[in-house]
């Protein structure tokens, strides 16, 4: 029978994830821990519960960041006035995770840890330019999300380590977001591919772009060169199809029980057209 | 032997010692003999092991019951004794929004747990509310049909 | 939204076409409504089943860990008799013996006292396999020496010299895939042995007598030593028609084994992994037309998917093939079909019983055929639909409640179809590529044999029986059960009215073979027309006795003064043969007693960036002879026509080494709430056949038209023609890519 902690403090919980012989194991949510894991007879001898550690459970404002507790839910996220305010690609993703029932209960932080290439959160986390505070039992550190999903499932996590926070800058003003989840159905559905934008206008150009996607390939990616293509840019005749190109041939889909390869590139290169295409006007659409 | 939780469930205290990660769904159906939470996927899907905690909807096949600890749980058991209850039922019932039965309790907890937190939803707020309610035999237009009887809204698509 | 009759204000029917509210809605609705998983039962065990790994192998299973264990453990050396469940052909293994024919096939069964140990003890037995080699889809079966399940047939006129006078040949292939019925109680059964070896078995079931005459034959024993109970059930739509069978034998054997009450209860995934689906299909038309765009000659070719064994391919192929042209005069008709079987999850009855299928296919041809004429969808339709008078390829002349002209006239009239579809066509055609969304809207016309096909109904003879209770009550005997769709409810209506009395005088028996005779399954959408036409004549007759015998009484005293005077009173009435034939070599004859007619306009829009099909609207005319109750009705046509609208574009479903890919609720995606198109339902009446005031049957018709109106619907908003469905985004964009689109 497994053994399950309800830590009171952050200090305890990471003491408890520290302990060797004990092999506890993380719970938040729960959404994946008892759907998936569960389901494949992987029960861990130990869990530690997070959801009641109130470091963990608040969404706040510090300084330029927005500073979101790892075991906020989705509920709450897209809820939350200045979420919805300042991060409104973060809003609409979190609207489309699973429905009402799954929002009440996954976190964020249990999203990114998890690391399905399909997570719909993670794709924003990259185009907003997250920071994560990460704490172990040997010390905290902080990292760029960029950096934090390193292969397949694979995070630069360490072993009893966890996410606090995770940090979004406030964007400046002229900022643009944009969110697109191609699902199996309009609701309650994985996606086949998700995708994050993030840029501002300055003038006739488009600067600090950031354009991720997740679900083509075997992690959540920033789209470096649809980016380039972007960057600076000015609208012009064949824009949006080049940054489409761009982006189609810089990922690696697969065929899956959800969606095919071909699809996939395809998709990802329309969806990007198209949000160039919103963000420069007709100029940019292709004469051929 | 195992861990101890103590909980509400529908206003009632229960203490509970057993596996801490059992899941909140199976405690009900077959330690509490509270069989209107039913199992249709045990994986999140489908809502017709939907019941309350601490008054938000969540499925019970994928809460342990060591979360529970503390808190409070109402099954549709819980929701089915009063005015409000009446009032919904018989109108899914008149309107069509229930045949097989099978997602019946799970919709009748979302639906309440809507219904308090919007006495007067649109079409649109019921369906997104009810996203995660599977039904396969009503075409959802009954169960529509049926709340928006309840709030007095002629039902226009 | 549903637009249903009012409730008809004349005091003679008072009880049909009214909406008495449902018995079992309540309890259903507070949770108190028992499923076989919910009901306690003392000293009860736990079932579990091992599965095949493997889509053909020979194989063996070593039981020897539980040894001595207590844990009950059966194989197919344990099963009685000839290891068969019987049904049409005796190929169906109760345990597969030494071969598996499918992954997911039952190769042991184990019972503990609780489920998590007989899940413990499932662990402990060790599987060998020896693969042999498999053909797991179509392609693979015709390439290889696949067994041909049933073929059948149907020749009218002279097809080939139909063609060659033709205008235009139009040629095109369609495929439909698997689909699951995905009801939302997985399947279940509890076996409690009796004293001297009876039996009894409740569960989650369609059809009781199915079950009786599979444990009878099992067991070898009398009729009277087993006994069929329905628990509420958790909808069917055919998937717990033919499956229970072996469930129920599964159960029956560990109990008896276990000397004590078991139970089995699929959690979802085994359900999606080893019960059946709908067949597969791969239809082939030739189809020629005059230059006014009249069929002249249809030569269609359909093949099913049959899965491992043959369980009712035949019945299903049967209704395939029979409703293969359409609601369409033709003088020239050829239509052969065939079933032939994979190394996969055998196939079985599915809400349309193949019908889907193939309308799918003819009503995607007309579409075509009216292209290549330059005519709208509308207008080919109105030029070839049946009409009363008409002949269908049996032979048969149609009544005059083929009502195909009048189902199509109330869908232009309700949803302008002919000029929308027209202006989107337009549209189409200078759409810019900018990400907009597009609307499409398309047009579908469907018939549907109700009752059994052929001579079935004759061979049944079903009895329905209505019983005289104290108090002018009556008692309901009839097999019938509801799956959700309110049988109980429309019986006690049809007696009610025949008899004169008021429907809450009316109690409908639970099915429960020790309680009611065998009026045949729940199936074909023949309870309301046929059971309930025998159930109309038996009550009505029963009211005259009663009210002859005591004239001026009212029925309440009469029927007490009856039952003083003579004892007890029963009415039995059987089928009535209608004197009608069809041949079952030949295919010609009347082959349905009676069709039910609809027409479906869906209005969808497409995002051209992702190629997601939303459907927005759908109007859904549907002639169902006479409504007895409009709610119930519109039900039947709502969830029917959400169940072929996800079959239509979003319940992906590939077979891959044998093994449904999308084999959980999270892979395999039935529609949600925002998944359905706002609905309004059209209820027509247009009375035939010998059901209760001619009341032709609504269960399965809804299933028919749903999916190619949407496909035409994407067709008319993105130029894509799919020949396959579902019509996911990824199947549109490989036609798209493959050059089958005006886009
Ligand atoms: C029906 C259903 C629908 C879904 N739909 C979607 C969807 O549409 N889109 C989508 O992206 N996801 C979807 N999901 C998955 C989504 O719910 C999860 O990924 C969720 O966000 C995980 O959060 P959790 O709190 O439930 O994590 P848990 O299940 O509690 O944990 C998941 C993993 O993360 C680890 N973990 C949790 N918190 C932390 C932390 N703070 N630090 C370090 N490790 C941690 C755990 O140890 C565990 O390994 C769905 C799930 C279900 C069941
Ligand atoms: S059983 Fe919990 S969601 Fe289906
Ligand atoms: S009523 Fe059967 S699943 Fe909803």
């Amino acid at each position: 029978m497994t053994r399950a902690f309800r830590p009171r403090s952050l200090d305890e919980a990471l003491a408890l994830l520290a302990d060797g012989e004990l092999a506890a194991r993380a719970i938040a949510g729960c959404t994946d821990v008892l759907a998936s894991d569960a389901a494949a007879g992987r029960v861990p001898p130990a869990v530690v519960d997070l959801s009641r550690l109130a470091e963990l459970r608040d969404i706040r404002t510090a300084g330029e960041e927005i500073d979101i507790g790892a075991a906020v839910t989705f509920a709450e996220l897209r809820a939350d006035r200045l979420v919805r305010r300042h991060l409104p690609a973060l809003a609409e993703a979190a609207a489309t995770i699973g429905a009402w029932q799954i929002q009440n209960r996954a976190t964020l932080g249990g999203n990114a840890a998890n690391a399905s290439p399909a997570g719909d959160s993670l794709p924003v986390l990259l185009a907003l330019g997250a920071r994560l505070d990460l704490a172990s039992a040997a010390g905290a550190r902080s990292l760029a999300y960029d950096d934090f999903h390193l292969d397949y499932r694979r995070t630069a996590l360490g072993p009893g380590e966890l996410i606090v926070r995770l940090r979004l800058p406030v964007p400046p003003p002229g900022s643009v977001q944009r969110f697109e989840k191609v699902g199996t159905r309009s609701a309650s559905a994985i996606s086949k591919v998700v995708v994050a934008f993030a840029a501002r206008r300055r003038g006739a150009c488009i600067e600090g772009v950031r354009l991720a996607a997740g679900s083509v390939g075997p992690v959540p990616r920033r789209l470096e060169a649809a980016e380039a293509v972007l960057e600076g840019a000015t609208p012009a005749t064949g824009l949006a199809e080049a940054a489409a190109a761009a982006a189609a041939a810089e990922v690696r889909p697969i065929d899956d029980v959800r969606s095919t390869a071909a699809y996939r590139r395809w998709v990802l290169g329309r969806l990007v057209r198209r949000w160039v295409l919103d963000l420069t006007g007709p100029d940019a659409l292709s004469t051929d | 032997m195992g861990e101890r939780s103590t909980f509400l469930l529908n206003g009632e205290e229960v203490v509970r010692e057993g596996d801490p990660m059992a899941r909140l769904l199976d405690v009900l159906r077959e330690q509490r003999r509270l069989t209107g939470t039913k199992e249709g996927c045990g994986e999140g899907e489908c809502g017709s092991c939907t019941v309350l905690l601490d008054g938000e909807v969540v499925c019970s096949c994928l809460v342990p019951i060591v979360q529970v600890d503390g808190r409070e749980v109402r099954t549709v058991e819980g929701l089915a004794g009063d005015e409000a209850h009446a009032a919904l039922s018989s109108l899914l019932v008149r309107e069509g929004g229930v045949q097989c039965g099978a997602c019946t309790p799970g919709v009748v907890v979302t639906l309440r747990a809507l219904l308090e937190r919007d006495p007067r939803p649109t079409r649109a707020r019921v369906r997104e509310a009810l996203a995660g309610n599977l039904c396969r035999c009503t075409g959802y237009e009954g169960i529509l049909r049926a709340v928006a009887a309840l709030v007095g809204r002629k039902e226009r698509p | 939204m549903a637009d249903l009759p009012d409730p008809p204000q004349s005091a003679a029917t008072r009880v049909v076409g009214a909406r008495p509210v449902r018995p079992d809605g309540a309890a259903k609705a507070d949770g108190s409504a028992a499923y076989v998983d919910d009901l306690a039962i003392e000293g009860l065990w736990h079932g579990a089943t091992l599965r095949s790994e493997r889509p053909r192998a020979r194989f063996a299973v070593d039981t020897s860990a539980l040894a001595g264990s207590g844990v009950v453990c059966l194989t197919a050396a344990d099963v009685p008799g000839r290891n068969r469940i019987a049904l049409i052909a005796d190929d169906w293994p109760v345990l597969a013996d030494g071969e598996t024919n499918h992954v997911g096939e039952a190769l042991a069964l184990v019972a503990a006292p609780s489920r998590a140990a007989a899940f413990a003890a499932l662990g402990e037995l060790r599987v060998t396999y020896e693969d042999l080699p498999a053909e797991v889809d179509l392609d693979a079966a015709l390439a290889g020496s696949a067994r041909e399940l049933a073929a059948c047939a149907v020749d009218h006129g002279d097809v080939e010299a139909g063609l060659s006078a033709a205008a235009h040949v139009v040629e095109a292939t369609y495929e439909t895939a698997h689909q699951e019925h995905a009801y939302i109680e997985p399947q279940g059964m509890i076996a409690l042995p009796g004293p001297d070896s009876a039996v009894e078995v409740v569960g989650s079931l369609q059809c009781p007598y199915y079950v009786h005459h599979a444990l009878v034959s099992l067991l070898g024993c009398e009729p009277d030593a087993v006994r069929v109970r329905q628990a509420v059930t958790g909808g069917g739509f055919g998937g717990k028609e033919d499956y229970p069978d072996l469930i129920a034998a599964h159960a029956v054997l560990l109990a008896a084994r276990a000397g004590r009450p078991v139970k089995l209860v699929y959690d979802r995934r085994e359900d999606m992994l080893a019960t059946t689906r709908r067949h597969p299909s791969r239809v082939r038309h030739r189809t020629g037309v005059d230059a006014e765009g009249k069929l002249v000659a249809v030569d269609i070719d359909v093949l099913l998917d049959g899965g491992a064994y043959t369980t009712l391919s035949p019945v299903v192929l049967s209704r395939a093939v029979l409703h293969a042209a359409g609601p369409y005069a033709c003088p020239n008709v050829r239509i052969r079909g065939r079933v032939l079987a994979t190394h996969t999850a055998t196939n079985g009855a599915f809400r349309g019983f193949g019908a889907p299928q193939t309308q799918f296919a003819a009503e995607r041809q007309m579409d075509r055929v009216a292209r290549v004429l330059g005519l709208d969808p509308l207008a080919i339709r109105e030029r070839n639909a049946y009409r009363p008078g008409d002949v269908t390829p049996t032979g048969q002349v149609l009544d005059e409640s083929a009502s195909a002209l009048q189902c199509l006239a109330e869908a232009e009239r309700r949803t302008g179809f002919r000029a929308r579809w027209q202006a989107l066509e337009a549209e189409r055609s200078r759409a810019l590529d900018d990400g907009r969304p597009r609307a499409g809207i398309g047009l579908s016309l469907c018939w549907h044999g109700v009752g059994f096909t052929g001579n079935g109904e004759r061979r049944m003879e079903s009895p329905v029986a209505v019983r005289l209770e104290r108090g002018g009550r009556l008692a309901v005997l009839a097999a019938s059960t509801d799956i959700g769709q309110g049988t109980e409810t429309v019986l006690a209506q049809i007696a009610a009215e025949a008899a004169g009395v008021p429907f809450e005088a009316v109690e409908v028996a639970p099915p429960d073979t020790a309680l009611v005779p065998d009026s045949g399954p729940t199936v074909a959408s023949r309870t309301v027309m046929v059971v309930g036409g025998i159930l109309e004549r038996a009550a009505g007759e029963l009211a005259r006795r009663v009210r002859e015998g005591a004239p001026g009484l009212p029925f309440a005293a009469a029927g007490d003064a009856w039952l003083a005077e003579h004892g007890p009173l029963e009415v039995v009435e059987r089928y009535a043969d209608d004197g009608t034939e069809f041949d079952e070599e030949t295919y010609r004859g009347v082959a349905y007693a009676v069709h039910g007619w609809g027409a479906d306009v869906v209005e969808a829009s497409v995002d051209p960036d992702t190629l997601i099909a939303r459907t927005e609207r759908a109007t859904l005319v549907c002639d169902v002879g006479k409504v007895i109750h409009p709610l119930l009705c519109a039900g039947q046509v709502e969830g029917g026509s959400l169940q072929a609208f996800g079959w239509g574009h979003l319940e992906a479903a590939r077979v891959t080494g044998g093994r449904l890919e999308q084999g959980s609720f999270s892979t395999y995606t039935i529609p949600t709430t925002l998944d359905a198109p706002a609905m309004e339902t059209v209820l027509l009446e247009h009375p035939g056949g010998s059901g209760p005031r001619g009341a032709k049957g609504v269960g399965e018709i809804p299933m028919d038209g749903g999916a190619p109106a949407l496909a035409a619907a994407i067709e008319n908003a993105v130029g894509i023609a799919a020949t396959r469905i579902p019509a996911t985004p990824e199947v549109l964009f490989e036609a798209r890519e493959a050059g089958d689109d005006d886009g």
